[in-house]
């Protein structure tokens, strides 16, 4: 079983980040369950939702504890939030930032762990509006596209939103994940 | 539905058509092939002012809609004196769910009918003051709100009489009930604002609302026909004296209803959309006293000693429903 | 056709497919999903011959679905915790009346304190209301109980309602197969009301009933109470035949039939349980779950046989009776020998998340029997502690 941890605030789509994650498995043929953990659902608050992945049906419904890989929304929580918390020791970490690692200030994670992606940037230049979800369901399909594929990502873009919504999501994720594919080729081959 | 041998109690009132009139101006009540929806052998104490209101209403309304009636009861005197398990008064499809209920029911079974492709059959809700102005107002106003298409009839006896004569928000002034005893300085119910039920539903505006009275029979038979002629929701607030409750005469109930409206604290009329379309006019006004002292409920105004100052401040209200209303100028306000 | 859907929309589908004849609701979290995507489907056509009301409240929600049912249509409404009591007269009144509504309930806490996440206070606090309860597993199980839950409902002439965890179950996404239109078409057919308001055929109903006959009403509610666990079968088996699925039971025994020590629970934890249990078999412990889909009428012959080999029990409660201990407790009780123990663990009250790593610990002084018998999962002394100090 593979499990992401997604954070975020209120208002930025992490709930849906992870529910278009679970469809993108099941896209790609994989047994998914995502879910909130509920705050109070004010703009701006902390959010957190979860998105398990596993070749087998998911019975499992505690909040993932020890995530496999994390997707942060939003960057300003990491010094406030225990992001990070139970990351497993192979897990690995999609960042919304544009900000560089050392600006970042990351304590107690590995900096080969951390994808940093521009993802607000992304979506602002396609979509119109710093809504980074998409884009980073780019990025982690890059990461892991024997997870979850593009096309199933793209898929489940254009099975929840319509017309230029669905093109600019689609668009924001596919730039995604050409840039995350081509910097893990880089430092591959550095 | 088949003719029924009605008996014919009523005299000395135009409540048994007069036989000069052509067939077609007779009272419904005057027909031997009324639908008698409430029929006889119910429990009703003599004189029930509300028995009598809802024969006439239901009558009416079965003539209008051809019989195609389904009513809905709140729970109160009309419910539990017309059920006792395992008879029935009603001779019309008829429910009783709950006290606050029963506007939400009959808006339910009002989209039903819309559902089997029946509108063609209406919908009658109907309760006393506790149960319209009080317990059920949420409901009500959410009917209104929505427009349902039923007809809400309120029998208001000003009081939950059923359980004991307990105060209501319909309770008049003074009035002494089991809870606004006449004991202590301001004895009986207190002066307040009241809660205008018929002003109420006006101001949501809906298509019809209606005051009545046991007192005038075909005045509230056409107040039925007018609001049958309609669709979406309409209120009629029928005035019943309660001869047990109000401690009066049994064979005052009529009279009772004509002096509340002579005096002015009934107001007669007629609403459509929010603004008053229509008053009875009060042909011979009478000062409150005489409405008042048939009645024990009131009886501490008068005994032992007369309280010309509370019964004055009674009469202030019955003058402003006079000069609000315009019943003495036969106009609008 | 399986998809990846969130539980709420796969039960607002499903019950479209039921053709409802109204739909009556009040928002509250974490139901709004469902009435929703309905008012959705009603508003846009696609669902014809239905009318959703919006009310006023809760109370009106489940008067207006009495007045539809008494008048001959399929009523459907959906509620949760402070919505559901409510509606409580209403609740009674429905049951009492014979009214066929089915409901679903987004299983959550009552206040005070006010809290908007999941456990099981709202549903069992109306245990004896007369209504049919059915606890759905998974967002699949809720999907296949509603379809059977209007069935039932009609054969019977009983209001059934369907259990489902708030937001664990209705707002995770997960996948689905929701049945099709004509297979749902040819498993329930029109609604056929025993009696109805019809002016050509007028009924009372509602009468007043007095101490002469109120009992011998009672006592017959009581025996068609009694045969719903036939009946559920019978219907369940002819579901499963039609979907492919097997069939909703009564009680679902997992690794039970060795079991020393058998673990009692109802609703979504189940699935988190399974896992934890699978975790202590593999460790060598014989221990296995049993899972209770009907819990009204009890299904107590059922307990009784599944129960039967072990040793102990472990009773998983999402709600409890303050003052006494479990209320799945209670109920079980009589289904067990003297030799047998039984333990209570109170779980995940107001949405308190309910981990294997807990569980772990908890199922493993209840095979040691080191457990007390009634044990509040993951209580937080620090917080109790100041109270009780000053008492």
């Amino acid at each position: 079983m593979f499990q992401v941890r997604v954070h975020g605030r209120g208002g930025q789509g992490v709930v849906t980040t992870a529910e278009l994650l679970s469809v993108a498995a099941f896209g790609s043929g994989r047994h998914a369950q995502a879910f909130p953990s509920f705050g109070s659902e004010r703009t701006g608050a902390p959010v957190v939702a979860y998105c398990r992945i596993d070749t087998r049906p998911i019975r499992l419904r505690e909040p993932v504890l020890e995530p496999d890989a994390l997707i942060v929304q939003d960057s300003t929580l990491i010094h406030r939030v225990d992001v990070f918390g139970g990351l497993a020791p192979r897990g690995w970490v999609l960042l919304n930032t544009r900000l560089g690692w050392e600006q970042l200030a990351i304590d107690g994670v590995d900096r080969d762990r951390v994808i940093l992606l521009p993802a607000s940037q992304l979506a602002t230049v396609h979509l119109g509006r710093p809504l980074p979800g998409a884009a980073l369901l780019g990025g982690f399909a890059a990461v892991s596209d024997e997870l979850v594929t593009l096309d199933s990502v793209l898929a489940a873009i254009k099975g929840r939103f319509r017309g230029g919504v669905a093109q600019g999501n689609a668009a924001a994720a596919a730039a995604a994940y050409a840039l995350v594919r081509d910097a893990r080729k880089e430092s591959v081959h550095a | 539905m088949p003719a029924t041998r009605v008996k014919f109690y009523q005299t000395g009132s135009f409540a048994v058509g007069n036989r000069l009139l052509a067939p077609d101006q007779r009272a419904v009540q005057a027909d031997a092939t009324r639908t008698n929806a409430i029929t006889s052998g119910h429990r009703a104490c003599q004189g029930c002012g509300e028995a009598l209101g809802a024969r006439y209403v239901l009558d009416a309304a079965a003539r209008a809609t051809g019989g195609q009636l389904v009513v809905v009861n709140a729970t109160g005197c009309l419910e539990v004196f017309s059920t006792p398990y395992p008879e029935s008064s009603w001779r019309v499809a008829w429910l009783h769910s709950l006290f606050g209920n029963a506007p939400a029911v009959a808006a339910g079974v009002a989209a039903a009918l819309r559902v089997r492709r029946r509108a063609d059959i209406r919908v009658v809700g109907q309760g006393g003051d506790g149960g319209t102005v009080d317990i059920g107002f949420g409901c009500l106003s959410g009917m209104f709100e929505r427009n349902d298409d039923v007809l809400f009839v309120c029998y208001d006896n000003q009081g939950y009489m059923n359980t004991g004569v307990q105060r209501s928000g319909a309770t008049p002034p003074a009035a002494r009930t089991a809870t606004t005893q006449a004991v202590g300085p301001e004895p009986g119910n207190a002066f307040g604002q009241g809660k205008n039920a018929p002003l109420i539903a006006m101001a949501h505006e809906i298509p019809y609302v209606a005051t009545a009275t046991v007192a005038d029979l075909r005045d509230l038979e056409a107040k039925v026909f007018r609001a049958m002629e309609l669709r979406g929701a309409r209120y009629l607030h029928v005035f019943v004296p309660c001869p047990l409750g109000w401690g009066s005469a049994a064979a005052d109930t009529i009279r009772l209803a004509r002096l509340a409206v002579q005096s002015g604290l009934f107001p007669v009329f007629e609403a459509e959309h929010g603004e008053v379309v229509a008053v009875s006019p009060i042909r011979q006004r009478v000062g409150v006293e005489e409405y008042l002292r048939p009645q024990r409920r009131y009886a501490h105004l008068f005994d032992p000693v007369e309280r010309t100052d509370v019964i004055a401040r009674i009469q202030a209200g019955a003058d402003r429903n006079i000069a609000r209303f315009g019943l003495l100028d036969g106009g609008s306000p | 056709m399986l998809r990846q859907l969130e539980g709420s929309q796969a039960v607002a589908e499903t019950v479209a497919r039921c053709r409802p004849g109204v739909v009556c609701a009040y928002p509250i979290s974490p139901q709004t999903h469902i009435v929703e995507e309905l008012s959705a489907v009603v508003k846009s056509g696609a669902l014809g011959g239905c009318e959703f009301i919006n009310v006023e409240s809760e109370f009106a929600a489940m008067s207006v679905a009495i007045g539809a049912s008494a008048a001959g249509v399929r009523a459907y409404t959906a509620t949760a915790s402070q919505g559901l009591l409510f509606m409580v007269e209403a609740l009674y009144n429905a049951a009492g009346l014979g009214l066929p509504i089915v409901m679903t309930v987004a299983n959550r806490a009552i206040g005070a304190p006010i809290n908007i996440w999941n456990d099981h206070s709202d549903t069992m606090s109306q245990r004896d209301s007369g209504w049919v309860q059915l606890y759905a597993e998974s967002n699949q199980d809720a999907v296949d109980l509603h379809v059977q839950a209007f069935r039932l409902a009609e054969e019977l002439s009983t209001p059934v309602m369907v259990c489902m965890d708030g937001f664990v179950l209705t707002h995770a996404y997960e996948q689905v197969d929701v049945p099709t239109q004509e297979a749902v078409d040819a498993y329930l057919p029109a609604y056929r009301p025993r009696q109805m308001l019809d002016p050509d055929e007028p009924v009372t109903i509602g009468a007043m009933v007095g101490p002469e006959a109120f009992t011998e009403v009672r006592y017959l509610a009581h025996q068609t109470q009694l045969a719903v666990p036939a009946r559920l079968s019978s219907l369940a088996g002819e579901y499963a035949a039609a979907s492919g699925r097997p069939a909703s039971r009564t009680v679902c025994p997992y690794r039970t039939q060795d079991a020393e020590t058998v673990v009692v629970a109802l609703g979504s934890v189940l699935g988190t349980l399974k896992d934890t249990v699978d975790g202590l078999r593999a460790d060598g412990e014989r221990i296995g779950v049993l899972g209770i889909t009907l819990f009204r009428p009890f299904p107590l012959d059922a307990v009784r046989t599944a129960l039967r080999q072990a040793r102990r029990v472990v009773v998983l409660e999402r709600a409890f009776a303050v003052g006494v201990g479990g209320v799945v407790t209670a109920d079980l009780a009589p289904a067990l020998r003297a030799d047998q123990r039984s333990y209570t663990v109170v779980a995940g009250l107001g949405g308190r998340p309910v981990t294997r790593a807990s569980l772990r610990d908890v199922l493993g002084s209840a095979v040691a029997d080191t457990l007390d018998p009634l044990t509040f999962l993951d209580l937080r002394p620090e917080l109790i502690a100041p109270a009780l100090e000053g008492a």
